[in-house]
């Protein structure tokens, strides 16, 4: 990509932005932070990445999912059925009636490894499979939904049911899920143990690695015709409709990159948290997800990233200082943000911090504003074409 | 003369040429003989080398359950029990000459909360032991985390078996224990033959029909029915017209949590008196905590199979409900897993005592064998394989939500966690 091509997908505003996230989780938080808390902020960054796709399908297309969690769950047991196959082996397991298997199907009487889990002895396979297993899933929800003509509250509705749907079937199908316990005690990964300290720093700097990939892929989509026809979807869909775009495809195109953005996230946290388990499935925490976006401004992709710290760190705080209060705290804490700012982290630093901000970097680059000031305006006249 | 003894008996010894070590063994006699005169308890760098939550005065132990979530009408019982325990070890002196301070921790019924909040505890707050989790998932999801980070926990829920950790002592009964004596009992007093299976869909209640199927098998008995339903459910109306079709003997239940007060209540509105015991309902799920939600009234016939009952008639429990009633309530009721978590903090302290430290690795040496003759429940003993041998009763519900005991063993059954011939 061009010197100018950067320019425009990342405008100065952005940059500053995404180089404050950077130091913050790159720099100040492994710097600051103890290894037990800095891993708590890698598994809340997992859970952000949920909120990420849910800005581009919520707060860009208007397509409200409230089954985000389905794609981080496949995500995440994905990752979790490699680990658990290498946990696995015949030396490890070999006081179950049948050596080799994971201890859970042992358990429920099965005496061989079904044949979809055969495929995640590969890592290469296990890699494609995260990204892509969700990603068809969601294509297919996508056709099936969008090409209906099936949109708003009724979208909703049904992704609830499909979160609803999955969990009963891990939760019924044990023996080849682990049921309620999820697929537990994940020990290495290619030989080497997942859960030392230094493990979970290399996790951590991981999972951010790919939430910027990810961040990127987002500003990139924002910045694009495609980021421009999803708000002018969202707004008049019709209007879209009519001037000969096909809009059940750019629908499809970002609910898929949503879920694949949620599974990556499972993925890692499958890493970082050493389990995965049915509850990350189900329809609460599809829900939570959406209020960490909407705390966060559903308009901002960075503001998704800081939302879903904001929310998890005060819920762990919360629940260390008043374990049987917490949860009113948090209540009054989703009352307030939508009371008080309902656009959310982002709308309030739009609102007060940024004016202050680029006023400062007004003077800052002052000398070269003018030069920039018309180029600017041509972007500006071209958008608008 | 006994801490000059034991002084050259710690890791001192052996190596040192003899003067050193007469020398070494003198000087820690000394330091021990001092302290002993200045507080009583032996030195924190004796009892502690592995950088636990000690000092000279307390001990700092963790405990972590659900007091949020769908989980914490269960484990409320446990924890307020898991507190009286402690508060009655610090009005006797504490453990070591140390006041047992306690930081909750909530596991919010959700697993990898539990997983987060164990590896707070251990590994931030250092506590020397863990008193906590209820469900099986919740252990599963905090095994990795006590095994990594060497912790200890008291897990107080009779379970399904088939785990034997170094990092957990299992207060309450595996599946073995409770579901053995109870069919045994149903077969040889009520003359049962055929038993119709019913539980909640996750491990717990098919591990434990599976040994009750092998069981009644091995019997020469039928099992004419078996299903299970989600965590939750509330329609058991097709299984009820079920079991009037199959007329079983026994409904085997093993239904947990909400779902009982739905299967109770159509249970009798599809006419059915439990009293009756045609068929007779033989359940290993429903505690006094439950019947607070089902109703005395909905489930007065009813059999349970476990190791205790509030009503047990004897000395230590009669001074356990007193004082648990005193401490939280008249109102209050006692279940099996609420017992077996009061147990946790004293059998802890016991081999604490026995260990002369709370160094994890030499409690957990010191912990088979230890015995408790002011259990509630009895006597109870930790067996090598870290759980307890323990008598099983069979209760027989009451309108007023207690059970009357009409049956105990005789002897204490051995914990058995991989029973052979049952997997």
């Amino acid at each position: 990509m061009s010197y100018e091509g950067l320019r425009s997908l990342l405008p100065k505003s952005d940059l500053l932005g995404f180089a404050v996230l950077a130091l913050l989780l790159v720099v100040v938080l492994p710097l600051s932070l103890d290894i037990f808390r800095l891993n708590l902020i890698g598994k809340y960054l997992t859970y952000a990445f949920v909120a990420l796709g849910l800005v581009l399908c919520w707060g860009y297309g208007g397509i409200l999912s409230l089954g985000q969690g389905v794609f981080f769950g496949l995500g995440g047991y994905a990752m979790a059925m490699f680990l658990k196959l290498e946990a696995s082996s015949p030396e490890n397991t070999a006081i179950q009636s049948t050596p080799g298997i994971p201890d859970f199907m042992d358990w429920n009487q099965l005496t061989e490894l079904p044949w979809f889990w055969e495929p995640f002895h590969s890592l290469g396979f296990t890699i494609l499979a995260i990204v892509l297993v969700p990603s068809i899933f969601a294509y297919i929800i996508g056709v099936a939904m969008f090409k209906r003509r099936v949109g708003g509250v009724y979208f909703a509705i049904i992704t609830q049911a499909v979160a609803a749907i999955l969990t009963i079937l891990i939760i019924g199908q044990q023996g080849y899920t682990g049921g309620v316990n999820g697929i537990t005690d994940l020990r290495t990964l290619k030989g080497w143990d997942i859960r030392t300290d230094e493990a979970k720093y290399v996790f951590y700097f991981l999972c951010v690695f790919m939430l910027f990939v990810c961040l990127l892929i987002a500003q990139f989509v924002r910045k694009s015709k495609l980021g421009r026809l999803l708000v002018a979807m969202r707004e008049m869909e019709d209007r879209v409709r009519f001037s000969g775009y096909d809009v059940s495809n750019f629908k499809i195109f970002v609910f898929c990159l949503g879920s694949a953005f949620a599974a990556i996230g499972g993925a890692m946290f499958t890493l970082q948290v050493g389990f995965m388990s049915p509850t990350f499935v189900g329809i609460v925490p599809s829900i939570e997800m959406v209020i960490f976006c909407a705390v966060g401004g559903r308009l901002s992709i960075l503001g998704a990233v800081y939302g879903t710290l904001v929310v998890n760190w005060a819920k762990t705080t919360f629940s260390e200082s008043f374990p049987e209060l917490w949860l009113f705290a948090m209540g009054a804490l989703f009352i307030a943000v939508v009371m008080a700012f309902p656009n959310g982290l982002a709308g309030l630093y739009n609102k007060y911090a940024a004016p202050h901000i680029e006023k400062l970097l007004g003077k800052v680059t002052g000398k070269s504003n003018n030069a920039k000031a018309t180029v600017g305006t041509q972007g500006v006249a071209h958008e608008r074409q | 003369m006994a801490t000059m003894k034991h002084a050259s008996q710690s890791g001192l010894g052996g190596k040192l040429p003899g003067l050193m070590k007469t020398l070494a063994g003198a000087v820690a006699g000394a330091t021990m003989a001092l302290s002993a005169v200045v507080s009583a308890a032996p030195a924190t760098s004796e009892v502690n080398t592995t950088g636990l939550a000690v000092t000279d005065d307390t001990v700092t132990v963790g405990i972590l359950h659900s007091v949020t979530g769908t989980m914490a009408i269960s484990e409320t019982g446990s924890v307020q029990a898991e507190k009286l325990a402690i508060e009655q070890i610090n009005a006797m002196g504490g453990v070591l000459g140390r006041k047992i301070e306690y930081i909750q921790e909530d596991g919010a019924s959700d697993w990898p909360t539990f997983a987060e909040k164990s590896r707070k505890l251990l590994v931030n707050d250092k506590v020397a032991s863990v008193f906590g989790c209820w469900t099986s998932a919740s252990r599963k999801a905090v095994l990795p985390v006590f095994e990594q980070y060497n912790g200890m926990l008291y897990y107080p829920t009779f379970y399904e078996g088939l785990e034997q950790s170094p990092n957990v002592i299992y207060t309450g009964q595996e599946a073995t224990q409770q579901i053995l004596a109870g069919i045994d009992w149903v077969v040889k007093e009520k003359g049962a033959k055929t038993f119709y299976l019913l539980g909640s869909d996750y491990i717990w209640p098919r591990t434990s029909n599976k040994i009750a199927r092998k069981h009644i098998d091995k019997l020469g008995l039928k099992v004419v029915g078996e299903e299970y339903y989600p965590l939750g459910h509330t329609q058991f109306n097709s299984v009820i017209n079920k079991i009037k079709l199959k007329k079983p003997d026994v409904i085997f239940a093993s239904v947990v949590g909400g779902s009982n007060v739905a299967f109770y209540k159509q249970l009798k509105a599809a006419g059915i008196d439990m009293t009756d015991e045609k068929p007779l309902v033989l359940t290993i799920s429903v505690t006094e905590d439950e019947i607070l939600g089902i109703g005395g009234e909905n489930i007065e016939g009813a059999y349970a199979s476990m190791k205790y009952f509030q009503s047990l008639p004897n000395d230590n429990n009669a001074a356990f409900v007193k004082a648990f009633k005193e401490r939280w309530g008249d109102d209050i009721v006692i279940g099996d897993v609420t017992q077996a978590a009061y147990l946790g903090p004293w059998l802890w302290k016991a081999a604490v005592e026995k260990a002369g430290s709370f160094d994890v690795d030499k409690v957990r040496a010191a912990s088979p064998g230890i015995e408790l003759t002011t259990a509630p429940e009895g006597y109870v003993k930790i067996h090598p394989n870290h759980h307890l041998w323990s008598k099983t009763r069979i209760g027989n519900a009451k309108t007023d939500g207690q059970y009357e005991i009409v049956y105990e063993t005789d002897e204490l059954i051995e914990p058995d966690p991989f029973p052979e011939g049952y997997q």
